[in-house]
């Protein structure tokens, strides 16, 4: 996978929990340019492992002179989002890969509807400017518990078409009244917490929208959980998995070839086998369907974890 | 006339599964005489899907929807007269709308692309085909497109190359694609046989 090694040459606190960091070439070469809603995936190393995780670019697409993230603390995370708070500053270099999307903006629609929760609220900060590049309309819905937090009205232009509902004011949002109405060939894309994207699900399917129409981005930094070991089939190998670990990052420090992208569960690519399973696997993705889960044979090491006395992988 | 069986073909070539009652949400209907005892069909399995129906008829009468009634009904003679309606009453649509067609394979194609313009996911919509297998061709040299081709190979209405009907069929446009028969060797033209379904 290609790497570029930058420089960070910003960071910023937009909020108590939230910090933005802009990353540029250390020779002032252009970065290639990406498409709206596009992630990068950062390499945090301490001691002997990699950490890395996956954020959305809420920079302006079109411009290769930097690349900018937003990383919210979380301080019951497995370490990467505190990494990046507590040992990333002005000057460091850091290693990313290059953007890839998983979050696309379907350009066929008429209209388009972001609705982000949270600091869900990302990807639309770069689909925001290719939508206004591309002179396409579209309504923005911002939605965050209390002003403090909501690092995103920072980062968002003052305009009549976006809207920004702070549930501590009063001012909940109302997706019935959001959808309700919009024009034929409206597509709505959500980010943040589980609950709003399966609401968002819930209200376009009972008003009858098309499921094409309807897009989601939900993809997280994989949780902590208790240890456990693996057994990587064609070497017979064990490999032990550490609480703030995930199973990738495990296989990885144990010099185990498997691919991967996103890392947050949602693209597939790390998807593996499960050759033997004697206990019970915790899946945390958004890949595999109920009746996969269900039957225990296969796993996205990006996110998922076990419980049990045996858990083998076709490696 | 009950709906059509097509042969299997290539991937590119619609199919029309036939009209299935998405209930009472908003809807517009475009149907040529067959595809109107299709409509006729549908509010007899499911009457509520005609309280928020637009119905537009294309070279037919009220008549062929007998006692069914819609909550709006439009006649046109053609297309080209039914294409300024049916554009205005999807560009005025909402999400949740639902479109049906019912017709021959011309009046399909041309609706659907309509519709397919206006946002709608062509597999959203609900076809079926009734009466004339004739298709809408269009010549892949001069772009013209000829409707009512029975024939294969035919004549382009437009550039009068002989055209290979083909199964490939553009979403965008409505139309399946014609090409040039005789490119390598001119005028040798296989026999003139008419259309399957």
């Amino acid at each position: 996978m290609k790497k570029l090694c930058l420089k960070v040459t910003a960071v910023e606190q937009l909020s108590p929990l939230v910090k933005r960091f802009r990353f540029e070439d250390p020779t002032g070469a252009t970065l290639p340019v990406f498409s709206g809603g596009a992630h990068l995936t950062v390499e945090m190393p301490e001691g002997d492992t990699i950490r890395r995780n996956s954020y959305s670019l809420i920079s302006d697409p079109y411009d290769g002179s930097a690349y900018e993230i937003a990383v919210r603390r979380e301080d019951r995370g497995r370490g990467g989002s505190l990494y990046m708070h507590t040992k990333v500053s002005e000057g460091d270099d850091i290693t990313v890969s290059l953007p890839s999307n998983l979050f696309q903006l379907d350009l066929r629609a008429r209209k388009h509807v972001l609705i982000g929760g949270g600091i869900g609220i990302t990807p639309f900060l770069s689909q925001l400017r290719q939508l206004d590049m591309e002179q396409k309309p579209y309504e923005l819905h911002y939605a965050a518990r209390s002003r403090e937090e909501a690092a995103g009205i920072k980062l968002l232009p003052q305009a009549a078409h976006i809207h920004v509902h702070i549930s501590e004011e009063g001012s909940r949002m109302d997706l019935g009244a959001i959808l309700d109405g919009q024009p034929l060939g409206t597509h709505v894309y959500t980010c943040g917490p589980d609950g709003l994207i399966t609401a968002v699900a819930d209200q376009t399917a009972r008003l009858g929208w098309p499921k094409a129409a309807v897009h989601s981005e939900a993809f997280t930094a994989p949780p902590p959980g208790e240890p456990f070991d693996v057994v990587v089939k064609s070497s017979g190998k064990t490999v032990h998995v550490k609480a703030d670990q995930s199973l990738l990052e495990a296989l990885e420090a144990a010099k185990v070839d498997i691919d991967y992208s996103c890392r947050g569960g949602a693209c597939g690519r790390c998807h593996t086998k499960v050759t033997a399973c004697d206990g019970r696997i915790l899946h945390n993705d958004h890949w595999l369907s109920d009746d996969e889960r269900a039957a225990q044979q296969d796993i996205m090491p990006c996110m998922s974890r076990f419980k049990g006395t045996r858990l083998e992988l076709d490696l | 006339m009950p709906k059509t069986e097509f042969s299997p073909s290539i991937d590119s070539r619609p199919t029309y599964a036939g009209l299935v009652s998405q209930g009472a949400a908003p809807a517009i209907m475009v149907a040529d005489e067959a595809g109107a005892a299709a409509l006729f069909d549908l509010a007899a399995s499911d009457a509520s899907v005609m309280d928020h129906a637009h119905v537009v008829l294309v070279g037919c009468d009220a008549a062929a929807l007998g006692d069914v009634k819609p909550v709006a009904l439009h006649e046109a003679p053609d297309f080209d007269a039914a294409t300024p309606l049916v554009t205005q009453l999807l560009n005025t649509a909402r999400m949740g709308t639902q479109i049906y067609l019912a017709g021959s394979e011309g009046l399909i194609g041309h609706v659907s692309a309509l519709a397919f313009a206006a946002g709608m996911p062509v597999d959203e919509i609900q076809m079926e085909h009734r009466g004339s297998i004739a298709r809408r061709m269009q010549c892949v040299h001069c772009k013209g497109i000829t409707e009512d081709v029975t024939t294969d190979p035919f004549t382009c209405a437009h550039c009068g190359l002989t055209l290979f009907v083909r199964d490939h069929f553009s979403r965008r446009l409505g139309v399946f694609q014609g090409v040039c028969v005789d490119a390598e060797t001119p005028g040798v033209v296989p026999e003139v046989v008419e259309i399957q379904a």
